[in-house]
């Protein structure tokens, strides 16, 4: 008769960031699980961490949690005392120099995107163990095991936003069918010189694959 | 080769230098076949709502330590500002302490502020302190207000992660509970609808789960008008022992009138005995 939550809640989960010329696209499931229970399913996974500067969170709920929160206070400081805008390497490194402090006491493997005046949409990832490392393309979390051949096979460099939005809507949806930890809605975020758009595709609205 | 040598840092944070030693102490305690005091636990259903004008609370009273229900009617609804209200699952004396420490210093706040604290000031003081702890207090809150920004509602897990949503159950009861509200809920819910829901949530988990029981409490949070209805329903009454029997008072009498058990069969045995031996004895009552 233990109480459910007891076990930590985890957000295994998948999540993915594209770079596109202007800016990039985020995406995410909305799942969290506390053992078999589901906490959350409408699990808001990527987090502001400044105005043009997103992460997609997996892993341990809480550490990405404090984690997202002891970054934000810092980039917001950083930025405060540049008077700029802050770069997302920046961001990325403050994730990264946390993540691999802390390894030992942490489960989290984060990426980094948004867009900066200076380079750009960029995309990094620190996964578990806090490496850090910019990619075009990124996946991450439990379910993202089952796409790393869509994402290899269907990904082409200087693919426009809206063929980026297509292309990371799809891989969720295939990792969403296949995962059992990873479902919801899909959460969808374009960070670009104009801002933030943020899109959630229901589950009667996800794109639609032959049913073997 | 020069030797370094390190001054001991000691970091902030939680010590575990005697989970060692209790570890071993556990272990020599159960060897004497003895078992270690178990933290009082309220099993428990606990969920909160947003309606349309606040936030409307529920709690069952039974807290349990094992199998035996230690208080049947204990409060879980804990009091954090005059406009947030927090009702707690898992350790008892965890969610007592932790909701206490946090409304002192949410008090503290905003006296300094000059103004009434906000919920998300509430969430972010617990998800900190919880996290700092690394789920060793064993607290899990539902988090319930009205500030300047509207309604609120927060669930707030052992571990330091909150989630913001319309509609949270926490607890053993908790998937009972959650089954009621995927079923009813709906956004801008009248004031009555919204008690009536959280009250059958509540009963759900009373009535399905052995960790919660006894009554239901309800806390409705408005701009400016708390309700704080303990006990709001009486789900389980006790029964009531006949007190009368024929005119007289017999509470715990188990005095029969003659000829309430009908006699089949009687059978006198004379005993017959000698007198073998005789002695007297004394009492002393000087």
């Amino acid at each position: 008769m233990d109480p459910v939550e007891f076990l930590s809640k985890l957000e295994k989960t998948t999540i993915m960031a594209v770079e596109f010329d202007g800016g990039v696209v985020m995406g995410a499931d909305s799942r969290t699980t506390t053992g078999a229970y589901i906490a959350n399913r409408v699990t808001d996974k990527l987090t502001p961490i400044h105005e043009r500067i997103f992460c997609c969170r997996s892993g341990s709920a809480a550490d990405t949690q404090a984690i997202a929160d002891a970054v934000t206070y810092q980039l917001g400081f950083h930025s405060i005392e540049l008077d700029e805008a802050p770069l997302v390497q920046t961001a990325a490194s403050l994730f990264r120099d946390m993540c691999y402090r802390y390894r030992e006491e942490l489960m989290a493997g984060i990426i980094v995107a948004g867009w900066d005046p200076r380079r750009g949409g960029q995309v990094y990832t620190v996964p578990v163990g806090g490496m850090m490392t910019r990619q075009p393309v990124s996946v991450g979390g439990s379910g993202s095991s089952y796409i790393y051949g869509y994402v290899d096979s269907n990904y082409r460099p200087a693919m426009s936003k809206e063929e980026c939005l297509k292309f990371t809507a799809e891989a969720l949806t295939l990792a969403m069918e296949r995962d059992g930890s990873s479902g919801g809605v899909v959460r969808l975020a374009v960070i670009s010189e104009q801002g933030v758009e943020r899109q959630v595709i229901l589950g009667n609205q996800l794109p639609k694959f032959s049913t073997v | 080769m020069a030797t370094v040598s390190v001054c001991k840092y000691y970091p902030g944070g939680f010590s575990f230098d005697n989970c060692k030693r209790n570890a071993l102490l556990e272990a020599d305690i159960s060897k004497l076949g003895f078992s270690s005091p178990a933290a009082r636990k309220t099993g428990t259903t606990i969920c909160g709502v947003v309606y349309k004008d606040g936030v409307v609370l529920g709690a069952d009273t039974r807290a349990t330590e094992g199998m035996i229900v230690a208080d049947k009617n204990c409060s879980k609804i804990h009091y954090i500002s005059p406009n947030i209200y927090c009702c707690g699952a898992g350790t008892a004396a965890d969610t007592e302490m932790t909701t206490q420490i946090i409304s002192s210093n949410l008090e503290l706040h905003s006296l300094s502020t000059g103004r009434l604290p906000r919920v998300a000031t509430a969430n972010r003081m617990l998800k900190q302190m919880l996290f700092r702890y690394q789920g060793y207090i064993g607290a899990a809150l539902v988090l319930g207000g009205v500030d300047c920004n509207g309604p609120h509602l927060y669930s707030i897990y052992p571990h330091g992660s909150t989630d913001k949503l319309p509609y949270v159950t926490m607890g053993s009861g908790s998937l009972a509970a959650m089954a009621v509200f995927e079923d009813r809920y709906r956004p801008n819910m009248e004031e009555e609808e919204a008690k009536r829901l959280v009250r059958d949530a509540i009963a759900a988990g009373i009535f399905n789960d052995l960790g919660s029981g006894s009554n239901i409490d309800l806390c409705v949070i408005t701009k400016g008008k708390v309700d704080y209805l303990r006990p709001h329903d009486v789900a389980n009454k006790k029964g009531v022992r006949e007190d009368k029997v024929y005119g007289h008072p017999v509470t715990g009498s188990y005095r029969y009138k003659h000829g309430t058990t009908g006699v089949l069969t009687k059978t006198v045995t004379p005993l017959n005995l000698e007198v073998v031996e005789e002695s007297v004895q004394t009492m002393d009552t000087s």
